[in-house]
């Protein structure tokens, strides 16, 4: 244990700036990787939902293959898969697109669970008042499901947030990655580590924590319907 | 009833029980003896449930004591002070007194008759087939031998509550506490439930029970007894007590309850 | 088309190679799995008998856990702790890392699922004498069993396909055999898309096994459902 602190005394001040800086990276890789999902994710809802038979069956086969496979296996089709094909990514924007692409199938489980939570009466009384189905889901629907999928949002963003240092593997700059050259090049692996996991620990607890608030207010407030 | 002179098979002593701030016993003293079917009766709030699960140890009590047959339930005496007794010890005294809960807490995983056996099979280590037997003939008796093999989710809420019945019959306890056992049955249901507890009262069981049901309380009852914000306000015979009761309290509660 | 024909020469090649590393990958997520029931229901026990300082350690473990990534905690126990000595297999390392976070997830999930059952269940159970322990057994696990059934299946098929990150300490099992496959041959594209296809293969077979598990529990005739409607 003394030992330990021994090693930080002397490495902190070297390993926190660089893994700071790394974490950065991993933010915005999280973040870029939400967004895509985001918007992948709730066309695939959408899709799922319509009318249109063919594309039902493309959202349904799109997040049952996505679901079933590995993010890393992805990740690898993307970046060395696809460079047979001449489509050459970096490691960087190869991890954003894999994992928004495979979360986006998730995202969209959420987003249809949502929009099936919202009562069938709130989109009839729309058309009642002269809405086009599109017009109800956007202004009446959606509104409401928001609210629903704040909480599994979240936690989505906290899972994306740690699966993130799985792009490590394909050498993408991010947190896990720097971790992973700092423990071999000074031999402390442990240290390293350990400083990693807390700087995850410290990026994702706030976000678990406020959404946790959120669940019980939620809950809470259902208690009462 | 028994004669004056038998011991009390339960007693409580100068009963608290309080949650956080709100005191919801003050001061209960109570003695059943053997054979006695006690009611009792008072308005929603005044502590009647809690006088229960205080006697059982579901609830700590604050302070105060719970005997049964002179022997202490929940605590031991150490020559010093008393302390709390472990769970192995508790259960152990738990099975000298069956209860039986408002909303029957049958277990749903379980058929009638599975309700009936666990507790001899799980507690008293009887073999099966003779816990069965027993838990057969105790369904018989509650006239539900049919229904031996059913779950409780297709039966009645009457049926429920003559297995739940059973159940605690089952322990071969000594004291049966009821916890309004008809309040959450459909009116044509209270009557199978309580000629069951009407037919235990006259077999000589042992029996303390909540209830609004003021007809039983007042042909079963050998002992009537009013609680109100905690404590008990007056006890007696039905027929002095329905008749005749000295306090306020008492004849306010039964004339709101006569106008229902 | 030169894509086709070079995968279509190779696949026997490439299954020889990767249909037993599939089976690693099948044994390191069943002992993970194993291992985090295991762990997953003391926690959960251990929050139950409400003691101050043993919901402290294994709260902490499991937001510890469950706020860091699996790959972190995976390189901790393989490379960091030979710093005190202690060296694990590559299959041991992963077994461990795994079953441990995934301990912390299902601890949640079992915990969901004993606060579920109505506290009048385990209260009737000490009326007829069982000990808190007892009437778990006996009481409340059986009932609670139905509600963690598919989350726990759930669990199972996210486990299967986070056993891909273990190539990254040496595992031999898919991804890892496909990266020396890819290193052997050059063929990358064929052969992530193959180990993409074994996956979801595997993971639409633990889904068709799950659900199926799930039917026979909700037929087998007891709580809920049938009553309600
Ligand atoms: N676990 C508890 N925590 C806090 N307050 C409680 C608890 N249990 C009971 N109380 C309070 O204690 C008081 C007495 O409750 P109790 O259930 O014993 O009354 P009761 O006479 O059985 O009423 P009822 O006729 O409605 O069943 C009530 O004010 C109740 O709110
Ligand atoms: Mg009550």
């Amino acid at each position: 244990m003394s030992e330990m602190l021994a090693v930080y005394q002397k490495h902190l001040g070297e390993w926190l700036p660089q893994l700071i800086d790394a974490a950065g990276n991993t933010l915005r890789m999280t973040a870029l990787a939400f967004v895509l999902a985001f918007v992948v994710g709730l066309l695939l809802a959408l899709a799922k939902l319509s009318p249109i038979a063919p594309l039902r069956l493309f959202a349904s086969g799109y997040i049952e293959v996505m679901r079933g496979i590995p993010s890393l296996a992805i990740l690898f089709l993307i970046y060395f898969g696809l460079a047979d094909f001449g489509l050459v990514f970096d490691a960087f924007p190869a991890a954003v697109i894999g994992f928004g692409l495979n979360g986006a199938a998730y995202m969209a489980e959420i987003f249809r669970a949502g929009i099936l939570s919202i009562h069938s009466g709130q989109t009839e009384a729309a058309l009642t008042v002269g809405m086009t189905p599109l017009a109800a889901m956007r202004w009446v629907v959606l509104p409401q499901a928001l609210r629903v999928v704040l909480p599994p949002l979240a936690n989505f963003g906290i899972a994306l947030l740690k699966d993130t240092s799985v792009a490590s593997i394909i050498s993408a700059p991010e947190l896990m990655l720097r971790a992973r050259d700092l423990a071999s090049s000074s031999f402390r692996p442990m240290e390293v580590f350990l400083l990693a996991a807390a700087i995850y620990l410290v990026m994702s607890l706030p976000v678990s924590f406020l959404t946790r608030r959120l669940e019980a207010r939620f809950s809470r407030g259902q208690a009462h319907v | 009833m028994n004669g004056e002179t038998a011991e009390p098979l339960l007693r409580v002593v100068d009963l608290y029980k309080n949650f956080g701030a709100t005191e919801v016993l003050k001061g209960v003293d109570l003695e059943v003896k053997p054979g006695e079917t006690i009611t009792i009766i008072g308005p929603s709030g005044s502590g009647k449930t809690t006088l229960l699960r205080c006697i059982n140890y579901l609830e700590r009590p604050t302070s105060g004591h719970v005997f049964i047959e002179d022997r202490l339930v929940g605590e031991a005496w150490d020559g010093k002070s008393y302390r709390h007794i472990g769970d192995r010890e508790l259960a152990k005294e738990r099975t000298e007194m069956g209860m039986v809960f408002q909303r029957f807490n049958l277990w749903p995983h379980l058929t009638a008759l599975g309700n009936v056996t666990l507790g001899p099979i799980r507690v008293l280590k009887k073999p099966a087939a003779e816990a069965r037997a027993e838990g057969q003939a105790l369904l018989e008796k509650v006239g539900l031998g049919h229904k031996a093999h059913e779950y409780p989710e297709r039966l009645s809420g009457g049926q429920q509550q003559r297995v739940a019945i059973a159940r605690a019959l089952a322990m071969q306890p000594k004291l049966l506490l009821f916890d309004e056992p008809t309040s959450a049955l459909d009116p044509e249901l209270i009557g199978e439930v309580l000629n069951v507890m009407r037919a235990l009262a006259l077999e000589g069981r042992t029996m303390l029970v909540v209830t609004h049901e003021m007809r039983f309380a007042q042909d079963v009852a050998d002992r009537v007894i009013f609680m109100d914000h905690g404590v008990i306000v007056e006890e007696g015979p039905p027929a002095q007590l329905f008749a005749n009761p000295t306090h306020n309290r008492t004849r306010e509660f039964l004339r709101q309850v006569v106008e229902r | 088309m030169l894509f086709w024909e070079r995968f279509v020469d190779n696949l026997p090649y490439f299954l020889e190679v990767l249909i037993p590393a599939a089976g690693m990958t099948v044994r390191i997520a069943a002992g993970a799995f194993v291992l985090a029931i295991v762990v997953g229901l003391v926690l959960a026990l251990l929050q139950t008998i409400r003691i101050g300082l043993v919901t402290l350690v294994v709260r902490s473990y499991i937001e510890l856990i469950r706020g860091t990534p699996v790959l972190a905690q995976l390189f901790i126990l393989y490379f960091g702790l030979t710093e005190v000595g202690i060296r694990f297999t590559p299959i041991q390392a992963a077994i461990l890392g795994l079953g441990l976070n995934g301990g912390a997830y299902l601890a949640e999930v079992f915990r969901a699922g004993i606060e579920s059952i109505h506290a009048g269940q385990m209260e009737a159970a000490l009326t007829v004498g069982m000990t808190p322990l007892t009437a778990m057994r006996y009481v409340i696990l059986p009932q609670a069993l139905r509600v963690v059934v598919p989350p726990t299946t759930n669990y199972s098929i996210a486990l299967l396909k986070d056993t891909a990150i273990v190539s990254a300490v040496a595992a031999p099992e898919i991804m890892f055999k496909a990266r020396n496959l890819v290193m052997e041959t050059y063929l990358s594209a064929q052969i992530y898309l193959l180990v993409a296809i074994m996956y979801l293969v595997m993971s639409l077979i633990l889904a068709f096994i799950s659900r199926r598990l799930e039917r026979r529990l909700g037929e087998s005739g007891t709580t809920g459902q049938a009553g309600a409607a």
